[in-house]
C-alpha cells in the first residue's frame, strides 16, 4: 500500500549536512593557507581542534542519551572555525579546552544544534582570551615549513593601531602575524564568494557589516580618505573571517534579509568601536558575540511585512 | 516582453515532460459510476432520484441545496442502483448516489435551448449556476457565486488562471493548446458579466506556445489580452496571481473581488462556455495521471463518477510498485490511501511516485538558515509560526499572521532540516478556524 504523509510531497535537495560541508568547503582555501604559512603545528591545532569537538559533541550525547547528531558536520565545522580563530603559538591544549567550552558549554547545554544563543567557535575563543590572555595573544610563529627563526609577534593590525608601518599586500595575501585563518583576506573572500555563489549565505549580512565599518572608519578614525589605512582595516584581524564565515552563522544571526541588514550595521559599528576606542587592536569576535545577544531584538522588530496588509498599514 | 511576479516562491522539478505532449484522450468509464452529493463548498446537493430510477448522460440527480452549492449531473445513462455512503478520494466516506452504466450513454436534452445572444445577464448566471460548475482548480467554490459578487461595477479584472504552477499537472496545459476558442469564448462570457471588467489569461512563461497561440486567437478582441507571468511556485496561488497582475495585494479577510478581481481555472472558464453556449451541464473534466510509477502518464477526458482505479488502467497501470499515490500536484495534493473511488468535478490529477521523498528523510532542528523567510509568498516566517503551532500559542501564532498562510509548502520544501513546516501550520490554522466557527 502506498504511504501516506502532508504536503508537500517532493523536497528540496539541499540538506543541514550539505550545507555545513559547503561551508567547511569554502574555509579550504584559507584553511590550506594558514597551514602553508604557519606551519605543520597548524596542521595539528586544527585536527586536534575537529577532533576533540566532534568526541565532546558525541560524547555529551551518549551520557545525556540523545540521538547522534555529529553527521550534521556542524561539530567538524564548529572545531574547524575554533583552530581558525587560535594563534599558532598555543598549546595543544588550548583546542580541546575550546572546543569543550563551545560544543558542551555554549551548544549542547542550551539543546544542540539551532539552539544556541551564541557563535559556539567565537564564544569559546572569548572565552580563552579572558582566560588565558597571555597565551592567546602570543602571535610570534615560525614563518613556512623550515624556517628556523621566529617571527616575534606584533600582528599588522596592532602595527596598524600603533601608527607603525604595514604592508598592505602581505595582509592581502596573508603572510603575516596573526591567527591561523584570519591572516589572508584574499582566500577567505574566495571562499566567501563561494558561499555566496552556491546560495548558502547572501550578500545582506556582510555587505552591511563590511561597508558600515568602513563608514565608522572613515568618520571616526581620524585619517580620512586614506586608502591604505581603510585597506589595512579591512584586510586585518578577523575582519574577513568574521564578516563571511562567523557572522553569517545561520542560527545566531536574524532570520530575515532586514533583519541581517540592521545586524551587519550593528556588527560594523560595534567592530570600530573596538578597534578604534579599545584597549586592544582587534574587536570582531567580541563584536559578533554582542551581537549575538541582541539578534532576538532584531528579530522582533524585523519581521517582513505580510502579504496584502501594505496598504492597511498605509 | 515583460514579465508578471510575486517576491518569494520555488523552483522545483516541474516533471510535466512526462505527460505534456499527449494529446487529451477520451476514456469510458467502467460498469458503475459514483456521484458525491458534496463535490463543491457549501451545502450538499439533495438527490432528486432514487433507487432503481432510469437515468440519461446529462440529467440532474442531485439539486443544489441554497445559493452556495451545485447540482451533480450524471455523465451516464442506466439505473440508479442505490444512494448510500462511498468512499471519496480523500478518504472520507460521503453520501453518493451510484449509477449503473448501461453503455449507451444516450443524452438527455441541454439544460437550456437560448442562443448566447439572447441571454440576459441573469440567464447566464442561472445557466452557470443550474449547469453545478464549480472551481476545477481543487477548491470546487460554486463558479456563479463568485460571478455574483456585491458590486459587480467594481470589478476590473477578471483573471484566468493558467499558470499551472503545481509540478507535474499538464491539463490546464493540454487545454489552452486544444481547446483555445473555448477557453476565450468562457472569459468573454465571465467578462461581459461585469461592465467595467478586461479579461486577461495570466499563463507562466514555461508555456511559450500557449502564450503564442492564446495572443494569435485574441489579436482583435480588445478586452482580453494574454500575459507572460515568470515560471515559479506558487504563481498560480490566487492572492499572488493578483498581485502579479494587478499589484494589488489582498488578504485573507478579503475576497479577490476586494481587488477588483475575480480569479477562474482553465477548465471552470471550458465549463462556463459549455453551459452557456451549448446548454451542457458538467459531466467531465480532464485529468492528469502522471508520475514516474506511471505506465503511459497522459491527460484524460474523464466522465465525472470515473472510478479512479480504470484511469489508472486506462495509463497502463503502474510499471513499477508506487510508494505514494497522490490526488493533485506533489506540493498540495494529498496522499492517498484508497484508489477505489471515484473522480469528482475538483479532482485535477492523479499521480504515482516510485520515492516517498518525506519518508526518505528525518526531520531536524531547525538551523535558523531563513530559507523559509525567502521563499514564503505569504512574507510570513515559518519557522517560528511553526514552532509556536507546535506548541499551541495560539495568540503567539495569530500575532505573526499565522492565519494569512496559503498553505503552499514552499517553507517545507526548501527546509534543509526537512521540519513539516506547513504541515504543523496548517494544522494551526484548523484549529483556529473551528474556533472561529464556534
Amino acid at each position: 500500500m502506498a504511504s501516506i504523509s502532508a504536503t508537500p510531497h517532493i523536497r528540496a535537495k539541499t540538506s543541514t549536512t550539505g550545507i555545513m560541508g559547503a561551508v567547511i568547503l569554502a574555509l579550504m582555501p584559507a584553511t590550506v593557507g594558514g597551514v602553508i604559512n604557519f606551519g605543520p603545528k597548524a596542521l595539528l591545532l586544527i585536527c586536534i581542534s575537529i577532533a576533540s569537538a566532534v568526541f565532546f559533541e558525541w560524547g555529551f550525547e551518549k551520557i545525556a542519551q540523545k540521538r547522534s547528531s555529529i553527521k550534521d558536520l556542524s561539530a567538524v565545522l564548529t572545531g574547524l572555525l575554533l583552530a581558525l580563530n587560535l594563534p599558532v603559538s598555543v598549546p595543544w591544549w588550548m583546542p580541546v579546552i575550546g572546543s569543550f567550552v563551545a560544543i558542551v558549554v555554549i551548544k549542547m547545554l542550551f539543546g544542540g544544534l539551532g539552539q544556541n544563543f551564541m557563535n559556539p567557535a567565537l564564544g569559546a575563543r572569548c572565552f580563552l582570551v579572558i582566560s588565558f590572555s597571555k597565551l592567546m595573544t602570543d602571535f610570534s610563529y615560525r614563518p613556512g615549513w623550515g624556517a628556523a627563526d621566529a617571527v616575534s609577534g606584533a600582528t599588522p593590525l596592532m602595527s596598524v593601531k600603533n601608527g607603525e608601518a604595514f604592508d598592505l599586500e602581505s595582509m592581502f595575501i596573508g603572510n603575516e602575524a596573526g591567527t591561523i585563518g584570519e591572516t589572508s583576506a584574499l582566500l577567505l573572500i574566495i571562499g566567501g564568494m563561494f558561499l555566496m555563489i552556491a546560495g548558502i549565505i547572501t550578500w545582506h549580512l556582510t555587505f552591511s557589516y563590511l561597508i558600515s565599518f568602513v563608514i565608522f572608519i572613515l568618520i571616526f578614525s581620524g585619517h580620512g580618505f586614506d586608502m591604505s589605512y581603510i585597506g589595512a582595516q579591512l584586510y586585518g584581524g578577523g575582519l574577513m573571517l568574521g564578516a563571511f564565515f562567523m557572522a553569517t552563522d545561520y542560527v545566531t544571526r536574524p532570520i530575515s534579509r532586514k533583519g541581517q541588514l540592521i545586524y551587519g550595521i550593528f556588527l560594523g559599528v560595534m567592530t570600530g568601536i573596538f578597534r578604534l576606542f579599545g584597549p586592544g587592536a582587534e574587536g570582531v569576535s567580541y563584536a559578533i558575540v554582542i551581537g549575538n545577544l541582541i539578534v532576538p531584538l532584531i528579530d522582533k522588530i524585523s519581521v517582513p511585512k505580510h502579504f496584502g496588509y501594505r496598504k492597511e498599514a498605509a | 516582453m515583460s514579465v508578471f511576479t510575486f517576491k518569494g516562491g520555488i523552483h522545483p522539478y516541474d516533471g510535466k515532460d512526462l505527460s505534456k505532449d499527449k494529446p487529451i484522450k477520451e476514456m469510458l468509464p467502467g460498469p458503475e459510476l459514483v456521484y458525491p452529493l458534496s463535490q463543491h463548498i457549501g451545502a450538499p446537493a439533495e438527490a432528486i432520484v432514487k433507487k432503481g430510477d432510469k437515468v440519461l448522460a446529462g440529467q440532474k440527480i442531485a439539486s443544489a441545496k441554497g445559493f452556495v452549492s451545485a447540482p451533480v449531473y450524471s455523465s451516464v445513462s442506466g439505473t440508479v442502483k442505490t444512494i448510500e455512503k462511498r468512499r471519496t478520494i480523500t478518504g472520507d466516506m460521503a453520501m453518493s448516489i451510484v449509477i449503473e452504466n448501461d453503455g449507451n450513454y444516450e443524452n438527455a436534452a441541454p439544460i437550456h435551448d437560448k442562443k448566447y445572444e439572447d441571454m440576459s445577464r441573469e440567464d447566464i448566471l442561472a445557466a452557470i449556476a443550474d449547469a453545478g460548475i464549480v472551481g476545477m482548480g481543487g477548491a470546487g467554490f460554486p463558479t456563479h457565486v463568485k460571478l455574483s459578487p456585491k458590486e459587480p461595477d467594481k470589478i476590473d479584472t477578471v483573471i484566468v488562471n493558467c499558470a499551472e504552477c503545481e509540478p507535474y499537472l499538464t491539463s490546464d496545459y493540454r487545454k489552452m493548446l486544444e481547446e483555445p476558442e473555448k477557453l476565450i469564448k468562457g472569459l468573454e462570457i465571465e467578462v461581459s458579466l461585469f461592465k467595467n471588467a478586461r479579461g486577461i489569461l495570466a499563463v507562466e512563461d514555461n508555456k511559450p506556445d500557449c502564450i503564442k497561440l492564446l495572443r494569435e486567437k485574441t489579436r482583435d478582441k480588445d478586452k482580453i489580452e494574454v500575459i507572460a507571468l515568470k515560471t515559479k511556485y506558487p504563481q498560480g496561488s490566487e492572492r499572488q496571481l493578483i498581485y502579479a497582475v494587478t499589484k494589488r495585494e489582498i488578504n485573507s479577510k478579503m475576497l479577490p473581488a476586494d481587488a477588483g478581481c475575480i480569479v477562474n481555472n482553465v477548465d471552470t472558464v471550458i465549463a462556463v462556455c459549455n453551459a452557456v453556449c451549448e446548454g451542457e451541464p458538467l459531466t467531465h473534466r480532464i485529468v492528469t495521471v502522471t508520475g514516474d510509477a506511471v505506465a503511459e502518464p497522459a491527460n484524460f477526458k474523464v466522465l465525472t463518477g470515473t472510478n479512479y482505479n480504470d484511469l489508472i488502467q486506462a495509463a497502463g497501470g503502474f510499471k513499477t510498485e508506487p510508494a505514494k499515490i497522490i490526488s493533485g500536484g506533489p506540493m498540495m495534493g494529498f496522499a492517498v490511501f484508497d484508489t477505489d473511488a471515484p473522480v469528482t468535478k475538483a479532482s485535477s490529477a492523479l499521480l504515482a511516485m516510485t520515492k516517498d521523498e518525506v519518508a526518505m528523510y528525518e526531520p531536524g532542528p531547525c538551523i535558523n538558515c531563513g530559507r523559509c523567510v525567502d521563499v514564503c509568498p505569504s512574507r510570513l516566517v515559518p519557522s517560528v509560526l511553526a514552532d509556536h503551532a507546535q506548541h499551541f500559542n495560539e495568540e503567539e501564532f495569530k500575532a505573526l499572521y499565522g492565519m494569512e498562510c496559503v498553505e503552499c509548502g514552499s517553507c517545507s520544501y526548501v527546509c534543509p532540516a526537512k521540519r513539516q513546516l506547513v504541515q504543523s501550520i496548517k494544522t494551526m490554522r484548523k484549529i483556529c478556524l473551528a474556533k472561529r466557527k464556534k
